[in-house]
This record gives C-alpha cells, sequence and structure tokens, in this order.
C-alpha cells in the first residue's frame, strides 16, 4: 500500500520535473543567448544591408541592392586585402616558429615553475593592447632606448631606421598576438601523453624520431587552433599598422575604420568589412568541419 | 631472419656517447631561447614602467631618455580628459563584466548539465563569436545601430563588450564545470531546498572559482578593448582610445603611469588568484 502511495506520487510529480528540466536549458541560454542574437548575428544582416546601400550621409542611405559596390571596393582596395594577408600570414608563421620550442620547453621542462612561466606567457595581456605597441614605437624610435643606443656605439648607422616599415607592422602583429599562439601549443604539448613519449624511447627512437614521430604530429591540433586564433585577429587588426608603420603599411583594418569613421563612406565600409568576413569565415569554417568547434573552445 | 639482422642490443651501447653531446647541447639552448622568448614578451611592459619615470616634461615623454623623475606619479590625475577616460573604462568594464558575467554563467550552466535542441547552435554561435575578427563584430555592430540611429556613447559601448564577453566568460566557466557532481545539488533538493536555495548555497559555491576566473577575463577584455570600443563609442573617451588618439600629438607621462598602475594591479590579481586556487588544492 506504502509503495503505491510512493509510485502514485512520483507518477504525479514526473511530468513536472521532466517540463522543468526540458524548459531549463532554454531559460538558463535565453538571455544571453538574446543578447549575441540582437547585437552579435543580427546586425551581420545590417551590416550586409548597409554595404548595399548607396547616397551619402547628409542625405541620407537608401538600399538600392548595389551589389556592385563589392566588386568597386574590392579592386580599389586589393593592395590592402592583400597587404593584410601577407602580414597576417608572414606574423602567423613568425609567432609559430617564435613559440613552438618556448611552449615545448615550458610543457616537458618547465618543471615546479610551470605556473610561473605561464604568468609569464600572460603577462602582456596585463598592459592595454594600444599601449603595448605604443612602447614598440618607443623602443624601436630612431632615437629611443635601443635603436638610439645602438646608434650612439656605432653598431648601427645613423640612417638605420624601422620605424613605419613593413618589418615594424609585422613586427608588432607578431609581438602582439604571441600569447595566442603560445598557449594553444602548450595546452596541446602538455596534453602529449608522457607514455607514449617513452614508449617511443624505449622503442630505440632517437631524440628527432621522437619529436618528429610522436610529439609533433600530438601537438597538431595547437598548431591549428593556434594559427586561426593568431591569424584571423592579425588580419583584421590596424593598430599596429597606425602606430608602427607608415603610408605603405596600410592595412584593410585601417581603410575599413576610416571609411566607416571618419569619411563616413558606410556602405563602403560595410562591404570592406563583409568581403574581409567573409574570407576569414571561409578559413573558420573550414577548421571547424576538420577539428570541431569544441577544440577550439578548449584552447581559448 | 629480419630480426637477426637487426641485433638491438648491440646496437644500443654506441648509441651513448651520441646522446650525451646532444644532451648538454639541448641543455641549454632551449632553456637560454626560452628566457630571450619571455625577455621578448615582457620588453615592452619594461619600457612602459621606466618611461613613466622619463624626465621629459608635463606635455609629453620624449623618445629619449632624458632622466629619472616622478612626475606622472605626482601629478597622476593632472590631465582630467584622461582621468575622464580611465573612469569611464572602469565603469564600461564593472558593468560590462557584471552582465556577461552572468549571461555567461547561465550558457555554461546549460550546456554542462543538459542535452537539449540548439546545444549545437549555442555551441557554434560562440564558436563563431570567439573566432570572428574584432572589426567585423565592431563594424557589424556599428551598422546596427546606424541603420537605427542609435547614439554611440557609453550604453553602446556596454552593449558591445558585453556581447564579445559572454562567450568567453561561457568558455571559461565550462571548462571548470567539467567534473561538477550533480549529486550534491539533488542532495540538496532531496532535503527540501527550492531551486534557487540550492543554487545559491551548493551551486554557485561549487563552481565559483570558475565564475570569478570568467569574471577576471572579461574584466581584462574590456578594460583593454580597443577596436570594437573604437567602432561604437561614439565621441565618448575610453583609456585605450584616449592613448590612440595621443599617439599624433605626443603620450603624457600619465599614460605609461597609469598604464604601469594597471598591470600591477592585475598581476596582483593573479596572483592571489593563483594562490587562493593552490590552496584549495
Amino acid at each position: 500500500m506504502e509503495q503505491r502511495v510512493a509510485t502514485r506520487v512520483q507518477l504525479v510529480r514526473k511530468p513536472r520535473t521532466r517540463l522543468g528540466k526540458r524548459l531549463a536549458p532554454y531559460l538558463l541560454v535565453f538571455p544571453g543567448g538574446v543578447w549575441l542574437l540582437i547585437f552579435f548575428l543580427i546586425p551581420i544582416l545590417f551590416m550586409a544591408s548597409v554595404s548595399l546601400q548607396t547616397g551619402t550621409l547628409e542625405s541620407g542611405f537608401r538600399l538600392t541592392w548595389h551589389f556592385g559596390r563589392y566588386v568597386e571596393v574590392f579592386r580599389q582596395y586589393r593592395p590592402q586585402f592583400l597587404r593584410s594577408f601577407a602580414f597576417g600570414a608572414i606574423a602567423t608563421g613568425a609567432t609559430l616558429v617564435i613559440a613552438y620550442p618556448l611552449a615545448y620547453w615550458i610543457a616537458f621542462h618547465g618543471g615546479r615553475h610551470k605556473t610561473t612561466f605561464l604568468l609569464l606567457l600572460l603577462l602582456p595581456f596585463f598592459v592595454s593592447f594600444v599601449i603595448r605597441t605604443l612602447a614598440w614605437q618607443f623602443i624601436l624610435s630612431d632615437q629611443g632606448i635601443v635603436l638610439g643606443t645602438l646608434k650612439s656605439w656605432h653598431v648601427l648607422p645613423r640612417s638605420f631606421h624601422i620605424l613605419a616599415t613593413r618589418t615594424a607592422v609585422v613586427s608588432g602583429i607578431a609581438y602582439n598576438f604571441l600569447p595566442f599562439m603560445a598557449l594553444p601549443l602548450y595546452v596541446a604539448l602538455e596534453r602529449v601523453d608522457r607514455r607514449v613519449v617513452e614508449a617511443a624511447q624505449d622503442l630505440y627512437a632517437s631524440k628527432a624520431k621522437v619529436f618528429t614521430k610522436v610529439i609533433f604530429p600530438l601537438s597538431i591540433p595547437g598548431v591549428f587552433a593556434g594559427i586561426l586564433l593568431t591569424f584571423v585577429p592579425a588580419v583584421g587588426d590596424y593598430v599596429n599598422a597606425a602606430i608602427l608603420g607608415g603610408t605603405n603599411t596600410t592595412m584593410i583594418g585601417n581603410i575599413i575604420q576610416l571609411e566607416f569613421l571618419q569619411n563616413f563612406h558606410y556602405p563602403v565600409a560595410a562591404a570592406l568589412s563583409f568581403i574581409l568576413m567573409f574570407i576569414l569565415l571561409l578559413g573558420i569554417f573550414a577548421y571547424a568541419r576538420l577539428l570541431g568547434t569544441r577544440s577550439i573552445q578548449e584552447y581559448v | 631472419m629480419a630480426v637477426a639482422t637487426r641485433p638491438l642490443p648491440v646496437e644500443a651501447p654506441p648509441n651513448v656517447p651520441t646522446h650525451r653531446p646532444r644532451r648538454r647541447w639541448g641543455g641549454w639552448i632551449l632553456p637560454t631561447y626560452s628566457g630571450l622568448v619571455m625577455f621578448y614578451l615582457v620588453l615592452p611592459i619594461l619600457v612602459m614602467i621606466l618611461y613613466g619615470f622619463n624626465n621629459s616634461g608635463p606635455k609629453r615623454v620624449s623618445f629619449r631618455w632624458l632622466g629619472f623623475s616622478l612626475y606622472g606619479y605626482t601629478h597622476l590625475f593632472a590631465k582630467p580628459d584622461l582621468t575622464a577616460a580611465l573612469k569611464n573604462s572602469l565603469f564600461i568594464a564593472s558593468v560590462s563584466t557584471i552582465i556577461a558575467t552572468i549571461l555567461g554563467m547561465l550558457i555554461a550552466l546549460a550546456l554542462v548539465r543538459y542535452r537539449f535542441r540548439g546545444r549545437t547552435v549555442t555551441d557554434f554561435v560562440m564558436f563563431l563569436n570567439i573566432s570572428a575578427p574584432e572589426i567585423v563584430l565592431g563594424a557589424s555592430l556599428l551598422s546596427l545601430f546606424v541603420t537605427f540611429g542609435v547614439p554611440r556613447g557609453l550604453l553602446t559601448i556596454v552593449i558591445a563588450h558585453v556581447m564579445f564577453n559572454i562567450a568567453y566568460v561561457a568558455v571559461t566557466v565550462r571548462a571548470r564545470l567539467a567534473g561538477f557532481d550533480r549529486s550534491l545539488e539533488e542532495a540538496a533538493q532531496d532535503l527540501g531546498a527550492n531551486p534557487w536555495t540550492t543554487f545559491r548555497r551548493v551551486t554557485l559555491p561549487l563552481i565559483f572559482p570558475g565564475v570569478l576566473a570568467g569574471a577576471l577575463l572579461a574584466f581584462a577584455l574590456s578594460i583593454d578593448d580597443f577596436v570594437i570600443t573604437n567602432f561604437n563609442a561614439g565621441t565618448t573617451q575610453t583609456f585605450p582610445l584616449w592613448v590612440y588618439g595621443a599617439v599624433k600629438v605626443g603620450i603624457p607621462p600619465q599614460v605609461f603611469v597609469m598604464g604601469t598602475l594597471i598591470f600591477m594591479g592585475g598581476v596582483l590579481i593573479a596572483i592571489l588568484n593563483v594562490l587562493a586556487q593552490r590552496r584549495r588544492a
């Protein structure tokens, strides 16, 4: 009798908790989801719409489905597009080469001080991006403590300069995004199962073989994540070009910024950002198809 | 027979002498290299701290080193517009962190505990949000505001900062939630606690370290953000925007001093966080 009552109580209660349970995840996702919908996804549609409008700031913009704009702006700003992708690719390659040995060393030989080294890796993030770039302007400037000193010691010729060159912009980008590369690399290398490495050593693999046949292949997800996390912001960056660059290092970000905020050519700027987004999204989608969306979030 | 032609134990001893020097070679090359890269990473920070002391007068810090001065520290708030920009930054970071932390935490809870329709979509939207270039996020949000004639200012900056922080908070909280023990919540509910009490007294204390980490990340990202803010600020100034605007006319010493103080504060909090976690573990 008691048991029957108990099962009846359960029968009565179950549908309610089930409904609650079914609704709960939606209620939890709802506020943040709506925020992302209104201020992240829908704006992309508005950007597409603005890019197809014609008009001026004074007379107002009207949607005229001017698809020709895409061809116009791409033609007009092709050098800046190409430069952005070239700078992004070179900087990403540089960060990979610079960061890999460091990440490897911390993961495999960091010992007791791993946390300290990781904190050191993150230190640049405690300084504003703009100030970090500005500090490089001071370091690279002709009279600054580095170049100025080297010149006064006659190590470098008086006419030597770095600021306002491509080298300055690319190295600024590489510096600023180095942690984005180093951290996923570290996470991937840290995850490499040490027993697999030992097994390779026990089977008389040389040090080079252990690295090329075991450690490096296992770290590839981290390499991919690092490349994505570095390349995407690097291509869209305009702070480095603005602070460290000159007139012949303008990137597409500088143009978008200029057209949007100073010239008020909203359609042109929107079309440029849309092209940039489209090209980068293709890469991101390819990445997601290849490795899944979770794999990148694991490295953030 | 193939095995006999490759006598492994015989081959092993000659390996030893070739191994040793290599090890010694790798023994100092890699640490030295790593040290140099870490120095490279902190070099601009050292430069920022150093130039905060450069004795080049109140107007602008010169590239040339002109001697030691505490002017930037004693006149930290002598530039009213810079001070106002810093205040704006702190205000925006605080408000957007609170909102983004709550919204992000809720999403993380949903993703960790429930399998539901739309889970993959939520995951993918957050992935897109994190991996999309900042300039596109800024430009598209500005397109929305321009279309509806929304005046840009503090409010639009806060909206933008919450937008790019939700996913970061959700991902951070979820990472710390992986080993979450649901039986504790069930125990609380079996003991008669209502959902709100269960959340406040059981769930929140358990996920608090993750939420705190997410909030700190959100605050750091917000106070540092330049690109998205630049697009959606209108004439409102934040600390990074002010500094960027001052690059062409000259950076006053206060900028480096404020940067130094923010840096010190951030490092202090990070160290305290690490120590607290170590004690808990």
